[in-house]
C-alpha cells in the first residue's frame, strides 16, 4: 500500500474528519457555485422587504435595507474564504522557509532565527494589525485599487503572523530529521545540501505542516471577521462574513436570522477545518500504528 | 428703515391696514426679495430673541414632596466647575447645582433665571447700536450656604473666565466683552463692535455663575486646587450632598430657592455610566430610572422598548444636521504636498450638472423612513432651527430619471462598464463617512441610486474616533477631506446661526496652513456668501438678520456643494410621569426647577 492510501485509510477511521470534510466541501462548492443558481443581486435593495425572517423568496432573510442575506453569505463566503486559503498560504510558505533554515543551519543564524520568531510570537496581534491597515491601506489601494488592495493586505497581515508556529513545527522536525540514517547516507553519496532539504527531509516533515496550516486557515478567517466586525477592512459595501455580524450586531433582538446565518457559517467553515486537520494529524502521523 | 418701522408696518399688515402687495413693494424698495419678504411677515414676532410662554407651565403648588428623582448619564461626569466643563455631560452636571442669567428654551428663545427680565429695546436693556446690554439681576436671590447674590459675582466670574492664569474652557464667550458694575443688582456688558448676538456671555451652559466669596481666592494658577470644584455651592433648586466622579451625583432639596413652589423633588441622584442602549432599557423598558440622556439608538429598537408602555423618547428639534459635501477641490492632487488644496478644482463637480444630479439621487424620505425614524426628519435646508431662521425656498427631490436627463444633456456618456465620463475624467466617487450603522445604510443607499444614473460611489467608512479626530498627522480626517464626497452631522452651538453658517465663509478655508482647523471644510468660496455673512455679523434689525443667514443657506444648498439630508434632534428617555423642561438648544437641566411629577 502505498503512503497516500496509508493515510487516506486512516483518515477515513476518524468518522468527525470524514463528516467534516464533506460539510466543508459542500460549503466550498456553495459559495463557488452558488450565486450561478441563486441569481438575486446582493445589494438590491427593498424597503417593502425589511428585517424579513427566513423565506422562500430569501430562504436566509432579509437585512434592514431588504438586501438578500443567502446571497450576501454567499458573497462574502468567497471573500473569507479566499482570504483564509491565501493567508494560510503566506504563512505556510514564511513558515517553513525560516523553519528549514534555522533547521539546517547551526549556530547563530538558528538563534536569530528562533529570536525573531519569539518575537512574532510575543507581538500583539490585534492592534499591530489596525497600525498596519492605516499606515499602508491608501498607499496599497492608490496602486491596486481598493478592494484588491485591501485582499493584499489583509492576506499579508494575517500570514506574516501566522507563520510562528509552522516555522517551530519544521524547525523541530528538521533537527530530528537531519541526523537520521537516510540522510546521512545523501550526504555521503554526495547531494548537496539543497538536494537533501527538498528531495529527503521537507517530504517527511510535511505532516505536521499540514496539520498546522489547516488551523492557520481557521485562524485567518476568524481574523478577518474580527476585523470587518470593528469596521476596518474591506469597504463597508463588501459583505464579508465578519461584516454581515457587525451590520446585524444592533438588531439581534429582534433580527436574530441576520446574525445567525453569517455566523453560523464561519463557525461551521472554523470547526470543520479544524476537525479535517485533526484527522490529518492521525492521518499522517509515522509513528502511529494502528 | 429701523426695526420699529418693519415692526410697524408688519402690524399693519396683521390688522389689515395695509396690503400684503404693498407690504412687499415696501420691502423691495429697500432690497428685499419678495420670497424674503413674506418670509418676513411669517417669521415676525419670533422676531427678537424672547420668550414668551415657551415654557410649559408649573403646576405643584408647594415646595418639595415629590420624593427622589433618577437620572442616568451614560456618559459620567467627573467635575462640577461650569468654567471647566469640556463636553456636555460636565455642563449638565455643574448645571444641577449653578445657573446663569438666562437660558434658551426650545423655541430658540431666552427665558430669565438669575435675570430679572430678558433685556430688550423696549425695556432699555439694549442698546439701540448694539453696542451693549445691560442685565437686572434678580432680587433676593441667596447662595446655598446662606450668602447674597448680588452683581460682584457675575462681574467675578468675567474676570475668573478671561483670566489666562485660570485656563477656563469658556473664556472664548467672555475674552472680547467688556462687564460693568452698574450696581448692586444691574451689570452692563459692553462690545467692541455692534453686536446682535450679544446672548453669550452669562447665559446658558457657559454663563453659569459661580459664587465670589468662595471662588476669588482660586482665581489664578491654582484655580484647580478649589475644593469646590467638588463641592458646588451654587444658587440653583437642588443643593449639593456627595459627587463621585466618573459615578453618582446626588443633590437634595434647596429649602431657599428663589423661585416659588420649587423645586419638586426632595432628592435627586444622577447615575453615570453605562451605554446608550442600556440606559434607554432602564427607563423606557424596566422604569429603573426617571431619564435617560442622549438615546443614540436606532428608532426600531427604541419604538420597541416604547411598547412596554412605562415611558416614552422625547425627541426634542435642535440645529444639528446629516449632510453630504461634494468636494470643492480636488483631493488626487497633490500641490505642495497637500491633497485637496484649494488652487485646484473638482473635475466632475466643478460641474454644476453633476452636483444637481447627485442631490437628485439620494432618497431623503427613505433614509427618514427606514433609517433614521423620529431621530431624522428629512430636510432640503442646512440652517433649519430656530425656525425664524428657516427657509421656505428650498425643495428636495428624488428622482434618478432627472439625474439622468442632466447628465446626458450635460455630455456625460456612458462608458461600456456603465459608469458616465467625459473629457477622460469619470462619474467615480470615494464617498467617506464614520463608522455608524445608520450612515453605512445611508451609503448603500445612495451607492444604489447613483449606480443607475451612471455613476460609481466608492464606499469608505473610518473609525470614528479618527474621522472626527484633529489629528495633523492623519490623512483620514474629515477636516482634510481627501475624498470626492463626505457625509456627517454638524451641531449648532447655540440658538444663533452665526457661529454656525462660518462653515462657508471664504476665510474660514481648511487647508494645512492653519493645520485643517478652518470651519469651511468643503472649501466652497463665494462673493454673495462672504457679503452676507459679513453684514449678518454686525446687523441689528433682528429680521434683516434672519433674512441674511436664510439668504446664506439658500446659496450654500443651492450649489449643491451641500446636499442636507436629514435633522438631528436630540432624543432622550423619560418614563410617562416625568413632567420635564426641555430645549435642543441649552443643557439637559436648563430648566430643572420646572420639573415634576405626575400621580
Amino acid at each position: 500500500m502505498t503512503p497516500a492510501g496509508e493515510a487516506w485509510r486512516r483518515f477515513r477511521k476518524h468518522k468527525l474528519a470524514v463528516g467534516s470534510a464533506v460539510v466543508l466541501g459542500l460549503m466550498i462548492l456553495a459559495v463557488l457555485f452558488g450565486p450561478l443558481f441563486w441569481t438575486v443581486p446582493i445589494d438590491e435593495i427593498d424597503f417593502t422587504a425589511r428585517l424579513q425572517g427566513p423565506s422562500l423568496a430569501h430562504p436566509f432573510g432579509t437585512d434592514d435595507l431588504g438586501q438578500d442575506l443567502l446571497a450576501r453569505v454567499l458573497y462574502g463566503g468567497r471573500i473569507s474564504l479566499a482570504v483564509g486559503f491565501a493567508a494560510m498560504g503566506v504563512a505556510v510558505t514564511v513558515g517553513v522557509l525560516v523553519g528549514a533554515i534555522a533547521g539546517m543551519s547551526k549556530g547563530p543564524v538558528d538563534v536569530a532565527l528562533m529570536w525573531v520568531t519569539d518575537l512574532f510570537l510575543s507581538l500583539p496581534q490585534l492592534p499591530l494589525l489596525l497600525l498596519i491597515i492605516y499606515l499602508f491601506r491608501d498607499a496599497l489601494a492608490d496602486l491596486v485599487g481598493q478592494e484588491l488592495g485591501v485582499f493584499i493586505m489583509i492576506v499579508a497581515v494575517i500570514g506574516l503572523f501566522n507563520w510562528m508556529q509552522v516555522a517551530r513545527l519544521v524547525r523541530a522536525q528538521f533537527f530530528s530529521l537531519r541526523e537520521k540514517e537516510f540522510v546521512e547516507a545523501a550526504r555521503a553519496l554526495g547531494a548537496s545540501r539543497v538536494r537533501i532539504v527538498v528531495q529527503h527531509i521537507l517530504p517527511n516533515a510535511l505532516g505536521p505542516v499540514i496539520v498546522a496550516a489547516s488551523i492557520d486557515v481557521a485562524g485567518a478567517i476568524l481574523a478577518e471577521s474580527t476585523l470587518s466586525f470593528l469596521g476596518l477592512g474591506f469597504p463597508p459595501d463588501t459583505p464579508t462574513w465578519g461584516r454581515l455580524l457587525f451590520d446585524a450586531k444592533d438588531n439581534l433582538d429582534f433580527a436574530p436570522h441576520w446574525a445567525i446565518f453569517p455566523g453560523l457559517a464561519i463557525f461551521l467553515t472554523v470547526l470543520t477545518i479544524n476537525f479535517v486537520g485533526d484527522g490529518l494529524r492521525d492521518a499522517l502521523d509515522p509513528r502511529r500504528v494502528q | 428703515m429701523g426695526e420699529d418701522d418693519l415692526r410697524q408696518m408688519i402690524g399693519r399688515v396683521k390688522n389689515g391696514s395695509l396690503s400684503r402687495r404693498g407690504f412687499m413693494r415696501r420691502m423691495a424698495a429697500v432690497g428685499l426679495t419678495a420670497p424674503m419678504a413674506t418670509q418676513l411677515l411669517a417669521i415676525a414676532g419670533a422676531g427678537s430673541a424672547q420668550a414668551q410662554g415657551s415654557v410649559p407651565a408649573y403646576r405643584p403648588t408647594r415646595r418639595g414632596g415629590g420624593g427622589q428623582l433618577k437620572v442616568l448619564y451614560w456618559q459620567a461626569s467627573t467635575l462640577l466647575n461650569p468654567h471647566f466643563a469640556v463636553g456636555t455631560t460636565n455642563q449638565d452636571a455643574s448645571r444641577v447645582f449653578y445657573e446663569p442669567l438666562a437660558g434658551w428654551a426650545a423655541d430658540g428663545t431666552l427665558h430669565p433665571v438669575l435675570a430679572a427680565e430678558i433685556p430688550s429695546i423696549e425695556n432699555g436693556g439694549l442698546s439701540a447700536d448694539g453696542r451693549s446690554v445691560t442685565w437686572k439681576l434678580k432680587r433676593g436671590v441667596k447662595w446655598h450656604d446662606g450668602q447674597d447674590f448680588s452683581a460682584d459675582d457675575v462681574i467675578f466670574n468675567w474676570e475668573y473666565s478671561r483670566n489666562p492664569a485660570v485656563a477656563a474652557v469658556t473664556s472664548g464667550s467672555y475674552r472680547d466683552v467688556n462687564a460693568v458694575k452698574v450696581d448692586d443688582h444691574t451689570v452692563r456688558v459692553e462690545f467692541a463692535q455692534p453686536t446682535p448676538f450679544w446672548a453669550d456671555a452669562f447665559v446658558a451652559a457657559t454663563g453659569q455663575l459661580i459664587p465670589k466669596h468662595l471662588f476669588q481666592a482660586f482665581n489664578g494658577a491654582n484655580s484647580r486646587d478649589a475644593p469646590t470644584n467638588l463641592r458646588p455651592v451654587g444658587t440653583g433648586a437642588y443643593r449639593f450632598v456627595s459627587f463621585l466622579p466618573g459615578d453618582t451625583l446626588r443633590a437634595e432639596l434647596n429649602p431657599n430657592y428663589h423661585m416659588n413652589n420649587r423645586p419638586f423633588f426632595d432628592t435627586l441622584e444622577v447615575k453615570g455610566g453605562g451605554d446608550a442602549v442600556s440606559a434607554a432599557r432602564a427607563v423606557l423598558q424596566t422604569g429603573d430610572f426617571d431619564y435617560a440622556w442622549n438615546l443614540q439608538v436606532e428608532d426600531e429598537l427604541l419604538k420597541r422598548l416604547e411598547a412596554a408602555n412605562r415611558g416614552r423618547v422625547n425627541i426634542v428639534e435642535s440645529g444639528g444636521i446629516e449632510f453630504v459635501q461634494l468636494n470643492c477641490t480636488d483631493p488626487n492632487r497633490e500641490i505642495d504636498g497637500e491633497r485637496s488644496h484649494i488652487s485646484t478644482q473638482h473635475p466632475a463637480f466643478s460641474d454644476p450638472a453633476v452636483r444637481q444630479a447627485m442631490a437628485l439621487l439620494i432618497d431623503r424620505n427613505a433614509l427618514e423612513q427606514f433609517i433614521y425614524g423620529r431621530g431624522g426628519p428629512a430636510t432640503a435646508n442646512f440652517l433649519n432651527n430656530p425656525p425664524r431662521f428657516t427657509s421656505r425656498n428650498m425643495r428636495w427631490e428624488f428622482n434618478i430619471a432627472r439625474a439622468n436627463e442632466i447628465l446626458d444633456a450635460a455630455g456625460w456618456v456612458r462608458g461600456r462598464d456603465g459608469i458616465r465620463a467625459k473629457n477622460n475624467v469619470r462619474l467615480r466617487f470615494i464617498y467617506q463617512t464614520s463608522v455608524n450603522a445608520p450612515r453605512q445604510r445611508t451609503q448603500a443607499v445612495y451607492k444604489q441610486a447613483a449606480q443607475r444614473a451612471g455613476i460609481d460611489l466608492e464606499l469608505k467608512s473610518v473609525t470614528a474616533s479618527v474621522f472626527f479626530s484633529s489629528d495633523v498627522a492623519n490623512p483620514d480626517t474629515f477636516t482634510k477631506f481627501y475624498a470626492d464626497m463626505q457625509m456627517y452631522t454638524t451641531t449648532m452651538p447655540q440658538a444663533d446661526p452665526q457661529r454656525f453658517m462660518n462653515q462657508y465663509v471664504s476665510w474660514e478655508l481648511s487647508t494645512r496652513a492653519n493645520s485643517w482647523q478652518g470651519r469651511n471644510i468643503v472649501r466652497w468660496r463665494n462673493d454673495e456668501y462672504d457679503a452676507a455673512f459679513r453684514a449678518a455679523e454686525s446687523e441689528i434689525d433682528p429680521v434683516k438678520r434672519a433674512a441674511l443667514f436664510i439668504r446664506m443657506n439658500d446659496l450654500i444648498v443651492g450649489s449643491n456643494h451641500i446636499i442636507p439630508l436629514v435633522k438631528r434632534p436630540t432624543v432622550s428617555g423619560s418614563v410617562n410621569n416625568l413632567r420635564h423642561v426641555l430645549s435642543g438648544w441649552d443643557g439637559t437641566f436648563w430648566a430643572l426647577q420646572d420639573w415634576w411629577r405626575e400621580t
